[in-house]
Order: structure tokens, then sequence, then C-alpha cells
């Protein structure tokens, strides 16, 4: 009879464990599925500014076609992308060829004298800005997640559950190599 | 950064010493109260709704109390632009709602966070620190801010005002009934004994008390210096508003020595006279903190 009892309380106890872990990892992959939307939130307010980006810029650029092409290929690219890495590549690319699209914009004077053009690029810069933080939080969130379905004992639950390792948002290539700075 | 994360474990391991060894001492000062006065039942009520009102009273108000006393002003229209976007940049990295801004005409650079939880944060900065600092310098101060609403400082501050305030009301009551005569039982050796060190608890307790309460808010500015630095990743920024501080050295004008430790920096003018007394840590040892990371 006691022993019963004994067995009994420990099956009650093993439950309740196995039920906290459990959701402590659907917590922890909530918060990188809010982190990922911050980044999309703020990836989709860049590719809304573009289309008016290409009209102020059109004018002056006669000679920039290619650089121009790019960035409205990465804007169709992000807009298409289903996939976090597919999005995750367009924005890449995307940030690149804006980068490449300012750097132009230095020898045309008349457009960088332009409030629209000023505008934008501020407006540009904050975006930058806050994606790169978007992605610090993500990149944090998912550092949090992928520790709490590996350490032991978690990751008994993890497997059978399907908690998959999430994938960190990676700077471009061109990002990590354009830094350089100005005096 | 391993530093840092040592920095902050030690920081919030001693806030909670912090806050036992409050609730001890005011336990012990509505005893020694209650032994003191002889009002006995009565004391104790008096002291409990004091505590209550003032409690209820400063968690709900203290971000309109500390806005309308210092002469802040909501910071709306295209010159607070940069402002906004830095702290909305601050509030994805952090996972923290956006708080209300205000600003707070006054040349001098500084910033204080008041309100009572992360969703009734107010971030206020002086037009000084707008002007004077540059983007990621004024990113430092706004990241140091926001930790201070992330940590829960502001609210914990406010609880460790009224709590060492109440602390003080008992003392100052206790003394005020003995002298027109509230105690005249007689307790014979142990009676004597005890009244003695009764009163000597309520001289020592309130500067006790005080004292421990910035030793607290020192730390609480390092933890949130440390925390600020984590958001950021860049240290350097907000070394460097504190190295324009030092060297302006000017006082916020609408400043006191209540509100002064919710202040980024020390608002008030000159130097404490002693270490143990300042709300803030010597800006040196902060600077140089900073950059050991």
């Amino acid at each position: 009879m006691a022993l019963d009892l004994i067995v009994i309380g420990l099956i009650v106890l093993i439950a309740l464990f196995l039920v906290l872990l459990y959701n402590g990892l659907v917590r922890a992959r909530n918060m990188v599925e809010n982190a990922w939307s911050q980044i999309d939130v703020q990836l989709k307010k860049r590719s809304d500014l573009i289309p008016n980006l290409m009209e102020t810029v059109k004018g002056y650029m006669k000679h920039e076609r290619e650089t121009l092409k790019e960035v409205t290929e990465a804007r169709t690219k992000f807009l298409n992308a289903q996939t976090m890495g597919e999005k995750a590549k367009a924005s890449n690319m995307m940030t690149d060829a804006l980068k490449s699209i300012f750097a132009v914009a230095e020898s045309y004077p008349q457009l960088r004298a332009s409030e629209n053009f000023k505008h934008l690029q501020e407006e540009l810069s904050d975006i930058e800005g806050k994606i790169a933080y978007a992605r610090q939080f993500y990149n944090d969130s998912v550092l949090e997640y992928n520790n709490s379905i590996q350490v032991f004992p978690n990751s008994m639950v993890a497997g059978p559950f399907g908690f998959a390792k999430r994938e960190f948002f990676e700077v471009s290539a061109g990002e990590r190599q354009n830094v350089k700075v100005k005096f | 950064m391993p530093e840092l994360y040592n920095q902050i474990a030690d920081n919030k391991r001693k806030s909670w010493l912090f806050v036992i060894f409050l609730f001890v001492l005011v336990a012990l000062a509505v005893l020694f109260f209650a032994l003191l006065t002889g009002f006995g039942k009565a004391g104790f009520v008096i002291a409990f709704f004091i505590a209550l009102l003032t409690t209820v009273g400063s968690y709900y108000y203290s971000d309109s109390i500390v806005i309308s006393s210092t002469g802040a002003k909501p910071a709306e229209g295209p010159q607070f632009r940069k402002y906004h976007s830095l702290v909305e940049g601050l509030c994805i990295a952090s996972g923290l709602p956006k708080p209300r801004l205000y600003y707070l005409e006054d040349g001098a650079i500084n910033a204080f966070a008041t309100g009572r939880d992360p969703k009734h944060a107010v971030v206020c900065v002086t037009t000084g620190a707008l002007e004077k600092l540059d983007k990621s310098e004024l990113e430092g101060v706004l990241a140091h801010e926001l930790s201070h609403v992330k940590n829960y400082d502001i609210r914990f501050i406010t609880f460790a005002v009224v709590m060492v305030g109440l602390v003080s009301i008992l003392a100052n009551l206790a003394f005020r009934s003995m002298f027109y005569g509230g105690n005249r039982r007689d307790g014979g050796k142990a009676g004597t004994a005890l009244l003695v060190i009764g009163l000597l608890f309520m001289i020592l307790a309130p500067i006790f008390a005080k004292l421990v309460q910035l030793a607290v808010s020192r730390k609480r500015e390092y933890l949130a210096d440390a925390t600020g630095a984590s958001l950021t990743r860049y240290p350097d920024g907000l070394a460097k508003a504190l190295e324009k501080i030092k060297l302006e050295g000017l006082a916020v004008k609408t400043a006191n020595s209540t509100t002064a430790s919710l202040f980024f920096a020390n608002p008030l003018k000159g130097a404490s006279f002693s270490n143990l007394f300042a709300t803030h840590p010597p800006i040196d040892e902060r600077i140089s903190r900073l950059k050991a990371m």
C-alpha cells in the first residue's frame, strides 16, 4: 500500500516536471518567433521605402542602371521569399545594394542636396540600426533556445516533441567586409 | 563579457540582501516603536497605515511626481526624431515596450528614468544631452536608462526611498512621544536596558538605512552601465558620454537631493563630502569599468 503511494507520487512528480520543462521550451521557442517578427517588421518597413527611393534617385542617376536594378531585384526577392533563410539572404542582398546606391550618390551633389533624398537616407539609416538591434535580439533568443533544447535532460523532451535547432541570422559577407572607417 | 555577467549577478544578489535588510529594519523599528511609546496596538495601526499610504501612493504616482517636480515636458515634434528612433532601436534590442519620452530644458548633460514597471516607464533626457552628445554617446546614455527600466531599478529605488522614509518617521514619532511622556511604565533593570537599546536603535537606524540605500543605488548604477553596454555592444559610447559630463561639470537646475539618485550622473553641483553619502559612484570608476569590458 505504502509502496503504491510512493510509486504514484513519483509518477505525478515526473509528469509535473515534464510539463514544466515542456512549457519552458515552448516559451523559449515563442521568444525566438517573436524576435524574428521584430526583424521582419523592420525589413518590411525598409522594403516599403524602396519604390520611393527609386523614384527620387532615378532622375539624377542616369548612368547607374545596374546598381538601381540590384536594389529592385533584392526587393522582389525579399517580397517573394517564403522561408526565414530566403528572407535573410534577400535582405542581406538589399543591405549591400542600398550601400552601393548611397556610395554612388556621393558623386551626385544635386541628388545629395535634395530634401527628399536626405530624408530617405536618414530614415533608411535609422531602419538599418533597428535591423541590427533586432538581429542581435533574435540571435540572443536563438542562442538561449538552442541551449535550452540541447542541455540534459531537456534534450530528452525536445527531440520527441519536435523542438528543432534554429539558425542564427548571419550577416552577409559583403556587410562584414565593408566596414571601413572614414575620417 | 563574462566579467559583465558576473557584475549583473553580483548586483542582483546584493539588491535582494538589501530588501531583506530593510524588512528586518522596519520590523524592528515597529517593535521598538511600540515598546518605547507604550502605544501598543494603536502604534502598530498608525505605522501600518502610514506605510500603506506612502507605498501605494509612490507606487502609482511616482512617475508623475518626478515629472512635475523636475519640470520635464513630453518629447514631441520633428526635432526629437533621432531621440525616438534611438530608443525604439534599443527597445527592440532589449525586448522592452517603448517608454514615454520626455525632455528637460537644461544645459547640463543628464537623463533619468522613472515609473513603476516597463509598461509604465518614462525616460527623460536634458536638452544639453541631446545637443552635446553624438549618436553613440546618446545611445549609451539611453541604453543605461532603459537598463534601469529593465532591471526594475525604477521601482526598486522608489521602494527603498519609501522604506527608509518609514524608518525615519517611526524613529521621529518615538522620540516625540517619549519627550511628551508617553512611556511611564516601570520595567526594572531589563526594562531600562531595553529602553537604551531601543533609543540607540531609533537614533542609528535611519542613518544606517540611508547609507545602505545609497550604497545599493551606487551598485545599481554600475549594473545599469554594464547592462546598457551589453545592449549597444559598445561600452565606449557610454564611457565617452561620462567623460563629457565630467569635463563640463554642470548641475541640473530642477534636481534636488530626493530625485538625485534617479539621474544618470549626479545632477547636483560639487561632489558629496564623502563617498559614503554619494548618490552615484565616482565617474572615473564608472569610466574605467566600462573601458575594461
